[in-house]
């Protein structure tokens, strides 16, 4: 295995077990060696949920955002004028600043001829680190009402490279659909394990997350959650793509009542112990 | 006119399959719009035949012209994002990185740089085997903006139906609780939250409630799969009767929605349309425009 190795654990549609895969997959994996689990679906994030760990620290997630100082403000109006966002806007004989919008590129503020926005920190979430024997996990929580999520998972990412500069294994839990917050997730990992259900709805959402991970130029394998519901269109679409089916995760009603009670399947389900045995296997050689 | 939007918080709850079941119960009377357009999947099961295509042009990509470039090194120091990249001599903009600030652009002193616009996906009008009209999206892959794309999914579904005097658009969101679903909110009457009774399933819902509640909308919940784990199906009624939330019903954990799905048809249909699980969605439909104040058939 590659040092450090990173591996998102990601997916098109919602719902099809990224949560599952990256809590089971992590806290076996962490009886043989030490693993760092990132949550970086910060709008819903849910693998503490599943984890019972000790709160080794706490900090708020910030973003930096302009502020308006109308002492030495001249009303030019070339905050507006350079703000792409539609974030800063000049009101009559105020400037109003909204933070929802900003994107933090610092122009407004920079560019101001007078200093009258300088920039300040805003809460936007928080971020917990746990530790359970092996396991360090490490969950970024956007607040409610907050838009933007691709700060909060840089964030998260950035802490672990802070704090836990010597992990050798690091698992990422990535938000669903295709779109910026994944593609932050995603895009520096040496690994992508896109997770699906073999039904239409997973197929034509596993088909774009294929996509967007080449477009990555990123290695991947799939996970077949749910195994043994709807039809073959995933197995035919896989085969014709050359994309190698690294586990499968039976279809179990008792399976996923455990899930909902909010514990790890493995423990209970052998089944599940030895598909993610042999897909830990499989990553360990690579 | 009244707009529903369907929501769940967390993904893989039904709510795509119930949001077009309601659509096909809803019938000529309403305009269907699909605001997941990160991973759209309604069209798998209401076959849209598309009448109208557009490109959706949002946000821009910063272009670095290396001839013109003198290599001062303004572009690389303002960049918030990491999106310039450079060997030395040659200079080149990340476009994954790229935010679209234009700030290089203003600072560059030889204007070696131009912001380019950037596709961020097609938009459809098409209309449905109810005879409604749907309209629908592809956000390219890995493209920004999906909130605005969204807003324009559903400001033409409204245009649509007003000038059609439709009574009601029927809106199907996105997971989570960030821009899309944001963007999703504003302007509707009344939101539908599809949930299901896990562990994650109430800690979602309990986040997307916060979020409406900030919007000041009416909302009330359907329960999935309930008897997957009565625990916690009796803890979100609790939950609901608490916030004083609509409870709009509970449904089975049914296959039957699956193998509808592999047909490319909703449960409301052949030969699913006699079934418990269809039943139950009749009834919640009748339910949901009951709180609206709009005419069941």
């Amino acid at each position: 295995m590659k040092k450090p190795m990173k591996i998102a654990i990601a997916s098109g549609k919602g719902g099809t077990g990224k949560t599952t895969l990256s809590t089971n997959l992590s806290a076996l994996w962490a009886e043989r060696r030490q693993v760092t689990l990132l949550d970086l679906d910060v709008e819903e994030p849910n693998s503490g949920l599943f984890l019972n760990g000790t709160l080794v620290k706490q900090e708020t997630i910030e973003k930096f955002i302009p502020v308006w100082n109308p002492d030495p403000c001249r009303l030019c109006g070339k905050c507006q004028e350079v703000c792409e966002f539609n974030a800063v806007m000049k009101l009559g004989t105020e400037i109003m600043v909204f933070p929802e919008l900003c994107h933090g590129c610092y122009a407004c503020s920079d560019l101001c001829p007078n200093s009258a926005l300088p920039m300040a920190a805003r809460p936007m979430g928080e971020l917990n680190h746990y530790r359970m024997g092996k396991l360090d996990f490490i969950e970024g929580r956007l607040a409610v009402g907050e838009e933007q999520a691709v700060p909060a998972i840089k964030r998260v990412k950035e802490y672990q490279k802070q704090e836990l500069p010597d992990s050798e294994l690091i698992i990422m839990d990535s938000p669903p659909g295709t779109s910026c917050p994944v593609i932050e997730a995603v895009k520096d990992v040496n690994f992508v394990i896109l997770i699906t259900e073999p039904t239409p709805f997973g197929l034509h959402d596993l088909k774009l997350a294929v996509e967007t991970t080449r477009g990555l130029g990123k290695e991947m394998g799939i996970v077949i959650n749910r195994d043994g519901i709807g039809d073959d269109g995933v197995e035919r679409y896989c085969s014709d793509e050359g994309l190698r089916i690294v586990a499968r995760i039976p279809q179990d009603r008792g399976m996923a009542k455990t899930y909902s009670a909010g514990k790890l399947i493995y423990l209970s389900h052998p089944v599940m112990k030895e598909e993610l045995s042999r897909l830990i296997d499989f990553l360990e050689a690579l | 006119m009244k707009e529903i939007v369907v929501l769940s918080g967390k993904g893989g709850t039904g709510k795509t399959s119930l949001t077009a079941s309601f659509a096909l119960l809803a019938g000529s009377s309403a305009v269907v719009a699909d605001c997941d357009v990160d991973a759209s999947d309604m069209h798998l099961l209401l076959a849209p035949v598309a009448e109208r295509e557009e490109m959706f042009y949002s946000g821009k990509e910063a272009v670095i012209d290396n001839e013109a470039c003198i290599s001062c090194n303004r572009c690389l120091e303002v960049c918030h994002f990491d999106a310039v990249e450079t060997d030395g001599t040659l200079y080149e903009i990340n476009s994954v990185n790229c935010e679209g600030c234009s700030y290089c652009e203003r600072v560059c002193p030889v204007d070696a740089i131009t912001m380019k616009p950037s596709l961020a996906g097609d938009w459809y009008v098409s209309k449905i085997r109810s005879g409604a009209r749907m309209v629908h999206a592809r956000l390219g892959i890995g493209a920004e903006n999906s909130g605005k794309l969204v807003a324009r999914v559903k400001n033409e579904a409204k245009d649509i139906a007003s000038k059609d005097s439709k009574a009601l658009v029927l809106v199907d969101g996105s997971p989570g609780i960030g821009c899309p679903v944001v963007s999703s909110l504003s302007g509707a009457n009344y939101i539908v939250i599809v949930t299901e009774p896990t562990i994650s399933g109430l800690h979602d819902l309990k986040r997307l409630r916060e979020l409406i509640v900030k919007f000041r909308l009416p909302s009330g919940c359907i329960i999935n799969k309930a008897d997957l784990n009565s625990g916690y199906t009796d803890e979100i009624q609790k939950y609901l009767k608490h916030e004083k939330m609509d409870m709009l019903g509970t449904l089975p954990y049914d296959e039957k929605i699956t193998s509808a799905m592999v047909q490319g048809k909703s449960i409301l249909e052949e030969p699913y349309s006699g079934s418990e699980t269809a039943g139950i969605i009749r009834e919640i439909w009748q339910n949901i425009q009951f709180k609206l104040g709009l005419d069941g058939e």
